[in-house]
């Protein structure tokens, strides 16, 4: 049995562990709540474009003419994951989660005779794929220095990929994040990027059977949307991955939290019981000794 | 009779609001917008879009980057990448 003084010490590391917990589930919480606004105020932006985008791909889809970025390079051979994972842990099974789907899906893929690799964003992913894909990383996008993800952000990783699908380096994208359903519940999510799917929004009634007119042509706005579409899809992908990642950490470390409670209150318990054992110890020997007399 | 105009960045709804007409700044030329406009998309090249609140009044002027215009029912939506107020 642990000596006195050995509990002692386990209950206070025990302590001081639930305090950061507690105080990460704090900090967790309040990040939420600004990642869930960015979140919601970034939605009108990108309702309205894949409003413009389901209008304007319905003229077009299936014309031979059609952006590069819509209708692919016609091959399904090389495809491009992109991973979207945090910088940090102590959010529970957030990145685990992201990576796992991400490493099934590249399973998939070989297993179909597909040649796979993977564009990281964020840090945390790396170590575990590249020991199941020792070769295939072929870039990864820093965000360590970065706070909050922004557009500009978004903007530099579709241009990135752009340019590497123009060069001819991969011919799909599927991009790897997690839905923000509730503090909760977070969905690993993989969807295609590139080429771009068309949107399935509903055409709004009345003004999509109204006779537009372009400016310039249908075609060109298409060529000038596309790219900007995909940046859309990203940046929304990054804020719902930001949002999930502080709703995640704020429900690991509520358990965490919590169990710390729980550990220090058995601890507790066995230091009391073993300190009474002493003290009854003593008064036997002591009793013992003067009956002795 | 108001024209609504909304001017959306990716960040946020930069303006929802009643206007007497607004003057975008097309890649093919310049375009004035009032209410009752013909449905029109357009894209738009980097400059000033200028918002008159009422008629004959100062237009207050807003620098857009990466933009896209579209006229429907519901008004004049500006989407831009980026705004500069």
């Amino acid at each position: 049995m642990a000596s006195l003084k050995e509990l002692k010490g386990r209950i206070n590391s025990v302590k001081s562990t639930q305090k950061i917990t507690k105080a990460k589930q704090m900090v967790a919480a309040a990040k939420l709540r600004k990642a869930q606004a960015a979140a919601e105020s970034a939605r009108a932006y990108a309702e309205r474009l894949a409003g413009v985008m389901a209008s304007l791909s319905g003229k077009v889809a299936g014309q031979a003419n059609a952006p590069l970025l819509m209708r692919g390079t016609g091959a399904d051979s090389r495809h491009l994951l992109v991973v979207a994972n945090s910088d940090k842990g102590l959010a529970g099974a957030f990145n685990s989660n992201i990576v796992r789907a991400a490493l099934l899906k590249a399973r998939e893929l070989e297993a179909a005779g597909h040649s796979v690799e993977f564009y990281l964003v964020g840090r945390k992913g790396r170590p575990v794929i590249r020991r199941a894909f020792p070769d295939q990383i072929t870039a990864q996008f820093d965000t360590s220095e970065i706070r909050n993800p922004g557009f500009a952000e978004a903007e530099r990783i579709a241009d990135e990929l752009v340019a590497m699908y123009e060069a001819g380096r991969f011919d799909v994208a599927h991009l790897f994040f997690s839905r923000f359903r509730s503090a909760l519940v977070q969905e690993p999510t993989v969807q295609q990027i590139i080429p771009v799917p068309a949107p399935t929004v509903a055409p709004v009634a009345g003004s999509a059977e109204a006779v537009v007119e372009y400016e310039p042509g249908e075609e060109e706005i298409l060529a000038e949307l596309l790219p900007r579409y995909l940046k859309t899809r990203i940046f929304g992908a990054l804020l719902e991955n930001a949002a999930s990642e502080q709703g995640a950490s704020m429900t690991a470390m509520d358990n965490a939290t919590r169990n710390a409670g729980d550990l220090i209150n058995s601890l507790t318990i066995q230091y009391n019981r073993s300190r009474q054992a002493a003290i009854t110890t003593e008064l036997i020997e002591i009793i013992a000794g003067a009956e002795a007399l | 009779m108001p024209l609504h105009f909304e001017l959306v960045t990716p960040a946020k709804l930069v303006r929802s609001e009643e206007v007497h007409m607004v003057v975008v700044p097309g890649t093919e030329g310049e375009f004035g917008v009032l209410e009752g406009h013909a449905p029109f998309m357009s894209t738009i090249r980097d400059g000033a879009v200028q918002v008159f609140r009422t008629e004959g009044a100062a237009p207050e002027l807003i620098q857009v980057r990466g933009g896209f215009a579209e006229v429907g029912d519901k008004g004049l939506t500006v989407l831009a990448e980026h705004v500069e107020d």
